[in-house]
């Protein structure tokens, strides 16, 4: 009854989001009474796949490669060594990788899959897990009755917890996979903060007026050294890039604090953002339905107000 | 008796909806404001076939029933009936009179542009001192052998100047009355014709509205509709139809209100709760959806007794009145149940109520409808 | 070139979610239907290829498994462009057995490109793409936000974690689509409406395959409590209770 975690790499570091995958995999584990194997496909140095012991990790199976993501072979490398370290359930993130690879284990290994976990399993024997359903509108509760599952968890829901103890490293095998991706160009973003793995995020909204008013956004952003994001009709505009918009389609965001700035709030927007642990929502009208869902809300002009919370928090952060 | 609507014509509301929502919301308020001719839009919705939508495929038109006509026009005018009226102008008066009573070679001509889209029509009949009394034409249409010649200026015209193809009701043989009136089919770009400045008007402000003047303008004998003297049958017969367009644009403004003031007195708190759990709101939107239910199955038995090729001019003269009178009711009360909200510009209610008031005054005001309504009550009964 | 499009019937984005007595069901009653958001964005770039290269993409097809009720779908599928329809007669299951469902229903055709969307937005499972890869023993690529085809080289632009690879795949692949892919969904018009009148829509039947899950319970998700209102000249009363109360800062 082992579990596997597959974990991937950003330029051969990793991110407190793989802490948490790996610490999450050794608490159910340690429910199952088994033990955990972590997969990385990828070059990783031993330094920081030692790291990886803080958490539980125990053993660590390095496949050290260049290629790119390619989902067939990657899938059918994870799905061989599930098999060969007798893996019962298979772990990964919940984020594009986890999406693109998860579904294709499943198939490998003739198991379930459930995407987008809530945290620890709610019982191990049936195994039954909690996700969110209908954009975050519905819970579920979901059985997976195969022998072998699959799940992914969804990002900030289970939270880092360490297990110190000892790891080996051993390299996988992997002279004999290939793949047909090529990669022409990537466009990857450094220096600032993901979106998904950001612990604070400023979102702004139509409400904003236009791009040439995003300068005091970005300003509070670098304070709370948080990420920036925005809503759909902000990105259809092309006020910003599509990659900031968060709602239903598109990222989905869990956040511990989460800054709506004219945004009215539709129920599309908060699929996207309703995890987020604490909402704070400034808006000129007091109707909007984003006050609903926030936590702390200030009603009023944001050409006013930005400036003024940015002033707050500088001021916060100077004396902390 | 059967009330379920085809799936297509579920697929052509939709399809409406979705233009209406995503699209001709964005630019609205400010199309209302600064009155700017919704072009894009009007391309956009000719390039989907709404522009000619009733026609005969054969001549490029979509082929569909007046019902789906009247699902396609509520949708779109509870967003902006602006855009709505340049739709019913151009399937029911225009496309409809050239479809129905037009020759084979009209058709081909003229018709086949405007169902496309790609021209928009106008009908000509209103004057400075004939608007409600059609019989009274002071346009004249001299028959000169192989051409007439047309002198006289027209009214409230919508798509007065946008319009490529004008239809024009005016009067050959004053001495025969309403017997002696013609319709013609005019280019917009004959010599002789202009155009006066654009109406400022209280609503469907971004519609074109235009008098047209006519200064010995020569047509040519081929472009008159049906006999000579069919002038004044062609544009009652013509305004039956097109009541069914202005009544279902009546019915759109009216739920299109009715839909914002529920969504706002779910949302809106006074004395500790949403307004619509007091009284006072909840049976005003009771009373508001009674209308509104009543309005559209007014509109679509005439669409359907039109399909039917029953007499539908009663029918239609039902709707067009009642849903016109509703449509000023209800977006009057949506304005209300708004507060203060309902009537600044963002809110959209303001604009729907200015635009309800001009369903009751045209093609064929309230009082109009009432004489035709009155009329068919007495004979029968 | 044949691509075949993976269409889900969701209810609509705005529906209020309500249950069975016993919580254990969705109630679907009064629920309006629609196309899976995503899936009508995999469609739309599909009939945009197909516009855009008429000698290359000869035939778009959609697929869908449910029952007869879901036809309304394909054929609002049909009237948007695309050219003949399958329905595969199966009730729902979970992500394995509808993927299950679809590979069996298309194993043997030669399709080029298959498009599904990255999830459905009712059970936001993001499965159904790469389990029919798998299952057909296809490439896939997942978080495609942008396609095009230069000649008969699938490029594509994925999303990544922190930024986008532009790539390029061999055929036949699945390619499992996110927002990006297209803008503005396909709104099928008059014309397209009375084509697909005649354009042919398969019914086949349902194969044995044995779901991997099951849905236990359903819960709504737990009420947020009251907005707190902070006066906008008091923005150091925010600091404070983000710091002291809500300790996330």
């Amino acid at each position: 009854m082992s579990v596997l975690v597959y974990i991937e790499n950003w330029n051969g570091k990793f991110k407190k989001s793989t802490y948490e995958l790996v610490s999450y995999g050794k608490r159910i584990a340690a429910g199952l009474g088994g033990e955990l194997s972590i997969i990385s496909i990828g070059n990783v140095d031993e330094t920081e796949l030692k790291k990886l012991g803080a958490y539980g990790a125990g053993k660590v199976l390095s496949a050290n490669t260049d290629m790119a993501l390619d989902d067939k072979a990657y899938a059918a490398l994870i799905a061989e060594v599930a098999n060969k370290s007798n893996a019962s359930v298979v772990v990964m993130a919940n984020n594009s990788t986890g999406k693109a690879l998860a579904p294709r284990v499943a198939v490998k290994l003739n198991a379930g899959l459930v995407s987008g976990v809530n945290g620890l399993p709610l019982s191990y024997q049936p195994f039954v897990v909690s996700k969110k359903a209908f954009s975050g509108k519905s819970l579920l509760q979901a059985e997976i009755t195969s022998g072998k599952k699959v799940i992914t968890l969804s990002q900030n829901t289970a939270g880092v917890e360490e297990f110190p103890g000892d790891v080996t490293v051993e390299p996988v095998d992997v002279s004999a996979v290939s793949g047909s991706v090529k990669v022409l160009s990537s466009d990857v973003q450094t220096g600032t903060i993901l979106l998904t793995e950001a612990e604070i995020v400023v979102s702004g909204g139509r409400g904003m007026r236009g791009p040439e008013n995003w300068k005091p956004l970005e300003e509070l952003a670098e304070v709370l050294g948080a990420a920036t994001a925005c809503s759909r009709p902000v990105s259809d505009e092309g006020w910003r890039p599509h990659h900031e918009h968060v709602g239903q389609t598109g990222k989905v965001i869990a956040p511990n604090l989460y800054f709506a700035l004219g945004i009215s709030g539709a129920i599309q927007h908060l699929a996207g953002v309703s995890s987020s642990k604490v909402i704070v929502a400034v808006n000129k009208d007091a109707e909007a339905p984003i006050f609903t869902a926030a936590d702390y809300g200030i009603v009023g002009d944001l050409q006013e107000i930005l400036p003024k919370m940015t002033e707050a928090f500088r001021k916060f952060k100077a004396n902390a | 008796m059967n009330f379920e609507f085809t799936e297509e014509q579920l697929m052509i509301q939709q399809a409406a909806r979705d233009y209406a929502q995503r699209e001709l919301i964005q630019d609205v308020i400010e199309r209302d404001t600064h009155a700017i001719y919704p072009e894009k839009h009007v391309k956009a919705l000719a390039e989907l076939g709404f522009m000619g939508m009733l026609v005969d495929p054969e001549y490029d038109g979509g082929g569909m029933d007046t019902v789906s006509y009247v699902l396609a026009m509520e949708e779109i005018s509870k967003v902006d009936a602006s855009v709505s009226v340049i739709m019913s102008v151009n399937n029911s008066l225009v496309c409809y009179g050239l479809d129905k009573f037009g020759s084979k070679e009209q058709k081909e001509k003229y018709l086949k542009p405007l169902a496309r889209g790609e021209k928009i029509g106008a009908f000509l009949l209103s004057e400075p001192e004939a608007g409600s009394d059609a019989t009274s034409q002071r346009t004249t249409a001299e028959d000169k052998g192989d051409y007439y010649l047309l002198n006289g200026t027209k009214n409230w015209i919508t798509n007065g100047n946008t319009a490529g193809t004008y239809l024009v009701i005016a009067q050959t043989h004053p001495e025969k009355g309403h017997k002696g009136i013609n319709v013609l089919i005019v280019d917009r770009n004959s010599p002789g014709i202009s155009v006066g400045p654009h109406e400022d008007k209280m609503g469907m402000r971004s519609s074109d509205t235009h008098s047209v003047m006519f200064n010995d303008v020569k047509v040519p004998k081929e472009n008159r509709i049906g006999e000579d003297g069919f002038g004044f049958k062609f544009a009652m017969m013509t305004l039956e139809g097109g009541r069914i367009g202005i009544a279902s644009q009546a019915l759109g403004l009216a739920s299109g209100a009715f839909e914002r003031a529920v969504k706002y007195a779910k949302e809106r708190k006074a004395f500790g709760t949403e307004i619509a759990n007091h009284q006072a709101i909840a049976f005003k939107l009771a009373d508001m959806a009674v209308k509104i239910e009543n309005a559209r199955n007014l509109c679509l038995k005439a669409a359907w007794l039109k399909d039917q090729g029953k007499p539908y001019g009663y029918a239609s003269a039902m709707a067009k009145y009642y849903a016109a009178e509703i449509a000023m009711e209800v977006t009057t009360e949506a304005v209300q149940i708004h507060g203060g909200y309902g009537y600044v510009k963002e809110y959209h209610v303001e604009r729907l109520m200015r635009e309800a008031k001009l369903t009751q005054i045209y093609e064929g005001t309230s009082e109009i409808q009432q004489i035709v309504i009155s009329r068919q009550v007495l004979k029968d009964f | 070139m044949n691509i075949l499009v993976c269409i889900s019937n969701v209810p609509d984005t705005t529906t209020r979610i309500k249950y069975s007595a016993d919580m254990k069901e969705v109630d679907y009653s009064g629920v309006q239907w629609i196309i899976n958001p995503w899936d009508e964005l995999a469609l739309t770039r599909a009939i945009e290829l197909k516009e855009a290269n008429p000698a290359l993409v000869q035939k778009i097809t959609v697929i869908t498994a449910g029952r007869a009720d879901v036809e309304a779908t394909l054929r609002k599928a049909l009237a948007c462009g695309a050219d003949d329809a399958i329905r595969v007669d199966a009730a729902s299951g979970d992500s394995l057995y509808t993927a299950s469902q679809l590979a069996n229903a298309v194993k043997g055709d030669a399709y080029d490109v298959i498009l599904c969307g990255i999830e459905s937005s009712d059970y936001n499972n993001s499965a159904v793409g790469g389990m029919m890869a798998e299952l057909l023993d296809y490439n896939s690529v997942s978080a495609v936000s942008s396609l095009n085809l230069d000649g008969n080289t699938i490029k594509v632009t994925r999303e990544i974690d922190g930024g986008k690879q532009n790539i390029e795949v061999a055929g036949p692949v699945v390619l499992i689509v996110q927002k990006g892919i297209a803008i503005n969904p396909r709104i099928p018009s008059m014309r397209g409406i009375m084509t697909a009148r005649t354009k042919p829509l398969k019914v086949v039947p349902a194969t044995d395959v044995i779901p991997a899950s099951r849905v236990v319970s359903y819960e709504a998700p737990p009420a947020k409590s009251a907005c707190k209102m902070i006066a906008p000249d008091h923005i150091e009363e925010l600091v404070n209770l983000l710091h002291n109360e809500a300790r996330v800062i």
